[in-house]
C-alpha cells in the first residue's frame, strides 16, 4: 500500500507546514497500525516495499526517462546520454554514499515527511493530493516495484 | 519559414518596448529576455513574426459584418482599430452592468452576443484569436495597466490562491516553479518568471497562435492536474493575478515563445 493521508502543504515555509509535519508524526505514533509503523523508522523506509530487492538497471532507466521518473527535470545525475538535465535540485551523483537504502527510499516514496516544503514530488503517495488529472487520479507517481528498481540504482550511486 | 509581407513599420514600437521591458531597476523579466536572440529577432520584425499573420487576418475580421445585426467591429469601433489601443493592457475587467470580470476573449465575445446578435467565437478558434491578436496588437509596446476596480479585488485574491495552491500528481503550485525558480533549468527549459506580456502567442512548439488559456492549461498538464474548462473563471481569476503580477511591464503580443 502506498503511504497514505500526508496532509497537503502550501507552497511556502509556514505554520501550515509545520503542522502538517507535526500531524504526520502524530499519525504515526498514535493511529498507525502495525504495517505502516514497520514502515517508517526514524528518516528511512528499512525494508523493501515488494519485499524483493530493486534492479540497478531498470531503475536507472526509470531515473532518465521523461515520463515516468521525471528525475531529470530538476536533479542533474551521471546519465551522461540525457543532455537536458534540472537545475532545481541537488546532483544525484553520490547519493548511494549519503543515504542508505532505506533513507533513500523514504525520500522517494514522500520527501515531504521529511521536508514539508520539498518541491520533490511525492512517487509513492496516494492521499493529500489535490485536483489530481483524471487519469492519474488514485494513483501513484511510481509503482512500489518501480520505487525499489529506483532505490536499487540510487544505492549504486556512490560518487 | 513563414513569410509575410506586412507594410507596417514596426521599428519604433519594438524599440520602445525593449526599453520598457528592460528599464532601470525594475527586476521583473519577460519571457522574451530569456530567450535566444534568434527568436527575439523572430518576434521584433513584423515581417518573421508568424504572429502577425493572425493580425492581418483579425483586421479582416474586425471589418466583417456579423451576426443577425449584421455589423462589423469597424462600425462601433472605427475602421483602423485605434480605438482598441491600451485595451488589452486592462483586462480581465468587469464589463458595464456585469458583476463578473471577463478575459479580453470573453470581452469580445460579449459583443458578438450582445452587439452582432452572432453565436460566440469557440475558445482558441482561429477567428477568435485573431480579433484577440488585433485588438492586443494596438497595445504593443506599452505598459500593462489593470484597473483598480476594488469589485475585482476578491477574485484577484482568488487568483492569488490557485497560483500558490500545490495540485496535480506532482503536488507542485504556480509558484514553486515561477517565484521561487524562475531562471533555473526545468530539463533543458529556463522557467520564465511567467508574465502574461506577449498574449495571445505563436508558440513554435504549437506551430500556431495560442491563448493565454492554452498556456496554462499546459503547464496544469505537466503537473498532472485537471485543466479548468476553458470558459471556467479560475482563468480569469489567474489572467488577473498575472496581470497585477506584471503590472507596468511592456505589452508584447504578439509576441513569440518556444
Ligand atoms: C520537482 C522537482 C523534483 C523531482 C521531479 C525529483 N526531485 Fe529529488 N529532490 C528535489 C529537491 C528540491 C531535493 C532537495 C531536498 C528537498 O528539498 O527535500 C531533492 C532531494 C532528493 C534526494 C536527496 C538528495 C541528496 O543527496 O541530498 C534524492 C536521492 C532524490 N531527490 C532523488 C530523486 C529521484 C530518484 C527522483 C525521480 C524518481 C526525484 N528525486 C525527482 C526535487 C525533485
Ligand atoms: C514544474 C514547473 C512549472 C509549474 C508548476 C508551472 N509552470 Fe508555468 N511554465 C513552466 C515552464 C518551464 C514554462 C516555459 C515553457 C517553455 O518555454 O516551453 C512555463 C510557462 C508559463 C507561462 C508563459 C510565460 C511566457 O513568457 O509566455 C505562464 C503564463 C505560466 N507558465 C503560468 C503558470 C501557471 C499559472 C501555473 C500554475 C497553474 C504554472 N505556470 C505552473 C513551468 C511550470
Amino acid at each position: 500500500m502506498p503511504i497514505v493521508g500526508s496532509a497537503p502543504s502550501p507552497a511556502r515555509p509556514s505554520a501550515d507546514a509545520m503542522w502538517h509535519l507535526a500531524l504526520s508524526f502524530v499519525v504515526l505514533a498514535l493511529a498507525v497500525p502495525a504495517a505502516r509503523a514497520q514502515q517508517v523508522v526514524g528518516d528511512a523506509i528499512p525494508t523493501s516495499l515488494t519485499g524483493q530487492p530493486g534492479d540497478a538497471a531498470r531503475g536507472r532507466a526509470i531515473v532518465a526517462s521523461r515520463n515516468l521518473g521525471l528525475c531529470l527535470l530538476c536533479h542533474s545525475g551521471p546519465i551522461a546520454e540525457e543532455r537536458f538535465q534540472g537545475n532545481l535540485a541537488p546532483s544525484l551523483a553520490g547519493a548511494g554514499s549519503r543515504w542508505s537504502e532505506g533513507q533513500l527510499r523514504l525520500r522517494i516514496v514522500d520527501a515531504m515527511r521529511l521536508n514539508p516544503d520539498t518541491i520533490m514530488p511525492p512517487y509513492y503517495r496516494a492521499g493529500g493530493l489535490r485536483r489530481v488529472a483524471r487519469n492519474f487520479e488514485g494513483k501513484t507517481i511510481l509503482s512500489a516495484g518501480q520505487v525499489e528498481d529506483v532505490v536499487a540504482y540510487l544505492a549504486t550511486l556512490k560518487d | 519559414m513563414m513569410r509575410l509581407r506586412i507594410g507596417l513599420c514596426l521599428a519604433s514600437v519594438f524599440a520602445a518596448s525593449l526599453a520598457l521591458a528592460q528599464g532601470g531597476t525594475d527586476k521583473r523579466r519577460s519571457g522574451y529576455q530569456d530567450m535566444g536572440p534568434s527568436l527575439q529577432r523572430m518576434q521584433d520584425d513584423g515581417t518573421s513574426n508568424p504572429g502577425m499573420l493572425f493580425v492581418q487576418l483579425g483586421a479582416e475580421a474586425w471589418a466583417g459584418p456579423a451576426g443577425a445585426a449584421n455589423k462589423a467591429c469597424a462600425d462601433c469601433h472605427g475602421a483602423s482599430g485605434a480605438t482598441m489601443k491600451g485595451v488589452a493592457l486592462r483586462y480581465p475587467a468587469i464589463p458595464e452592468g456585469a458583476d463578473t470580470p471577463v478575459d479580453l476573449e470573453g470581452r469580445i465575445n460579449l459583443c458578438r452576443t450582445t452587439n452582432q446578435q452572432a453565436a460566440p467565437l469557440p475558445a482558441e478558434s482561429r477567428e477568435l484569436l485573431a480579433l484577440a491578436a488585433f485588438v492586443a496588437h494596438q497595445s504593443r509596446g506599452q505598459p500593462i495597466a489593470p484597473p483598480d476596480d476594488p469589485r475585482l479585488a476578491p477574485f484577484l485574491d482568488r487568483g492569488a490562491a490557485i497560483w500558490a495552491l500545490r495540485q496535480g500528481q506532482l503536488n507542485l503550485s504556480c509558484a514553486t516553479c515561477h517565484d521561487d525558480n524562475a531562471g533555473k533549468k526545468l530539463a533543458g527549459v529556463t522557467i520564465p518568471e511567467a508574465h502574461p506580456t506577449g498574449y495571445p502567442v505563436y508558440r513554435l512548439e504549437w506551430q500556431t497562435l495560442g491563448s493565454l488559456k492554452r498556456r496554462l492549461r499546459n503547464c496544469l498538464v505537466g503537473i498532472r492536474a485537471e485543466s479548468y474548462a476553458y470558459d471556467s473563471m479560475e482563468y480569469v481569476m489567474l489572467e488577473l493575478f498575472l496581470m497585477e503580477r506584471a503590472r507596468g511591464m511592456a505589452f508584447e503580443a504578439p509576441a513569440v515563445r518556444p
